[in-house]
């Protein structure tokens, strides 16, 4: 994972509710066996509808998406995180995102911002009058802000706020103290069960 | 004395391996099942960095997501379902994972497999690449989906960071009225909580209903937390659990059996344990539902019609209902028992377990599908196949025109040879009828298994209750 610290440039305002992964990309395209590739099949089935805010050019490539209530719902597919990668996406602005869908951004460095329900429509609704706004999420300071002097302050525990600023790989700091996992496991209760064949 | 604590709780504190101020807790993880969609890339990534599998032994891998269910035949007619489930087999051998192939009477769902080989036991933490993985719940266990990197640490480590769960309660009093199912109490509860009315908990599923389901009933109940919106859901352990465990294949003997169960005894949420949010439900709300939305929140009973939007006072449920209806092809006012349906799934996590298969056929016995229904019944694994078979089921099914596949999660997802055509709608004993989810522009209804078998026989919905 790269190092993040902010995320600059104009933003998709999808306006709906309980967006579920199985919508941001559906399972037929899960039978890849890489992490890349994803991006030209995201949201796929309402690319149908030429109304649909990704259908305008005006938001392609753009680096943030604004997103309803419960975003990421359904499926623990990372896909879905790999997919919004893939089309230049680097964070998700949501006053909710469901449990699994953002431990999984954590991992792959896509920035979940929860802010304010107000605040989300406050931009969603600029994004739609002017599809170039632009948008900055700093990590370091926590802040979403725009060029007209609006910010507001959001929310991220210090643990993975740490790890995405220096791109660092958990599975060897939990390695680093792996005497604690050699310890534990001498403690087991020897009725638990195995899997052997 | 020591603060009150839920049963959740006390298991995470069990499976601490290390609590650091400021970072998430590291738990240990009794058991991981991995399947072909969400573990290929995980087994890349430790092969890439050098690692190994730390406890194969706590591994358990079976191809399920993608595998045809009428025609094994390799190689699959689609060469990246091949590519999936061949990876697998290379992977596993690889890293010594133990794998139920396809050949393996006891290959199936893996929400299916656990349980019904013992490896499910209470007071565990279970996890899987598979928001289903709360299934395990069931038995008292913490269970929880992850993603795929989560999967890799949980491989290279056997533990996983995770930030404590806020606690919920959903007591469900009273007795389940004749004609529902544990199908029937989830879509309830979820019709009550919203789709995502349990982020950030794990749900204690209390209550006389509870208490009085089978252990299949429960694994139906918690393996829909998830569609809440909860990651996990937990059913303390009882006599029931312990007789459906006793003799399986991977449970103790001798000493270690009752040691097991004298601790599982133990497992109960303490008197005066605080939860962050309750839920209660009477039983006699409960009716047979039909979700007619594409969200499993977006349900009503059988006796009732397709709801208005512009009665909706909230604008998201209002415009998440009015896209609804025009992607379901559905008038508001429609009486759900006049729906008409084109197919008919029974099998999935949900519901395709021999109990589940018992109560389709006692309501497909004697009858015919109606002409304008495909219906098909897939078994959640070669074990629940080859029990149902012994029962005659199989027979009871075929007789009344219900294809009988092999195990699956078939057409639950979309990502094998079972999907619905644009527009085909079903009656679907699945836990989810999002956009596209059995194929794209496939409209789906969630149903309980009688419902389902039900809705085959008249080619529309139908109150089973009316029916038997």
């Amino acid at each position: 994972m790269d190092p993040i610290k902010t995320v600059t440039g104009n933003a998709i305002p999808l306006d709906r509710a309980n967006v579920d992964t199985d919508a941001i990309i559906p399972a037929k395209y899960l039978k890849r066996i890489e992490r890349t590739g994803y991006g030209p099949f995201a949201f796929e089935a309402w690319r149908d509808d030429p109304t649909f805010i990704l259908n305008n050019d005006a938001y392609s490539g753009a680096p943030i998406l604004l997103a309803g209530d419960n975003f990421g719902c359904g499926s623990s597919r990372e896909h879905a995180v790999w997919a919004l990668q893939g089309m230049g996406v680097g964070a998700v602005i949501s006053n909710n995102f469901a449990d699994i869908f953002r431990n999984n951004s954590a991992k792959m460095g896509l920035l979940t911002v929860i802010l304010a329900r107000e605040d989300v429509e406050h931009l969603m609704a600029r994004a739609e009058e002017l599809p170039g706004a632009q948008i900055t999420v700093d990590l370091e300071t926590q802040t979403v802000s725009t060029p007209d002097g609006w910010s507001r302050r959001f929310e991220i525990e210090p643990f993975v706020k740490d790890n995405l600023l220096k791109g660092r790989d958990d599975i060897s700091l939990t390695l680093a103290n792996e005497g604690d996992i050699d310890t534990f496991e001498t403690t087991r209760p020897t009725f638990l069960p195995e899997t052997k064949a | 004395m020591a603060e009150p604590r839920t049963l959740a709780q006390k298991i995470w504190d069990n499976h601490l391996v290390r609590r650091v101020g400021g970072q998430p807790d590291l738990l240990y993880i009794d058991l991981h099942l991995v399947h072909e969609v969400t573990s290929p890339q995980a087994l890349e990534g430790l092969r890439d960095s050098g690692r190994k599998v730390r406890r194969p032994d706590l591994t358990l891998a079976t191809p399920d997501h993608n595998v045809p269910t009428d025609d094994r035949t390799e190689p699959y007619a689609d060469p990246l379902s091949q590519q999936q489930v061949s990876a697998l087999r290379k992977n596993t051998a690889d890293f010594e994972i133990p794998l139920y192939d396809t050949t393996d009477e006891r290959q199936g769902i893996v929400h299916v497999i656990g349980p019904e080989q013992g490896v499910t036991q209470p007071g565990m933490v279970i996890v899987c690449g598979d928001s289903h993985t709360s299934t395990h719940g069931a038995f008292g266990a913490i269970a929880f989906g992850i993603g795929t990197s989560e999967v890799e640490h949980v491989l290279a480590t056997q533990t996983l960071p995770q930030r404590p769960l806020k606690q919920m309660s959903v007591e469900v009093n009273g007795e389940l009225p004749p004609g529902c199912t544990a199908k029937d109490v989830v879509l309830t509860i979820i019709n009550r909580m919203g789709v995502g009315g349990g982020v950030g908990h794990v749900v204690e599923y209390r209550g006389d209903v509870i208490r009085a389901l089978s252990m299949e009933g429960r694994m139906t109940l918690c393996n829909m937390t998830i569609e809440g919106g909860a990651r996990a859901g937990l059913v303390a352990p009882d006599q029931t659990t312990i007789d459906y465990l006793q003799g399986r294949p991977q449970v103790a003997t001798g000493d270690d059996w009752d040691a097991a169960v004298a601790v599982w005894r133990e497992l109960v949420t303490d008197d005066g344990a605080k939860f962050d949010a309750e839920l209660v439900i009477d039983g006699s709300e409960i009716a047979p539902y039909v979700t007619w939305g594409t969200n499993p929140a977006q349900s009503v009973p059988i006796t009732e019609s397709v709801p208005d939007p512009d009665e909706m006072s909230d604008p998201a449920a209002r415009e998440g209902a009015n896209r609804a209806l025009e992607y379901q092809g559905l008038e508001a006012g429609t009486a759900i028992q006049d729906i008409k349906i084109d197919r008919v799934f029974i099998g999935s996590c949900t519901n395709s377990r021999i109990e589940d298969l018992r109560l389709a056929a006692s309501v497909a016995k004697g009858k015919k599908v109606a002409d304008t229904v495909r219906a098909m019944v897939v078994p959640g694994s070669g074990l629940v196949k080859k029990q149902a078979e012994e029962e005659g089921l199989d027979a009871i099914f075929m007789e009344a025109g219900f294809e009988w596949r092999d195990a699956g999660c078939s057409m639950c997802l979309g990502m094998n040879p079972d999907t619905l055509a644009p527009k085909e709608r079903c009656a679907s004993t699945s836990n989810r009828n999002f956009e596209g989810r059995q194929g794209p522009g496939g409209r789906t209804h969630l149903v309980s298994p009688p419902m389902a078998a039900a809705a085959a026989i008249a080619g529309h919905f139908v109150d089973v209750r009316e029916v038997n």
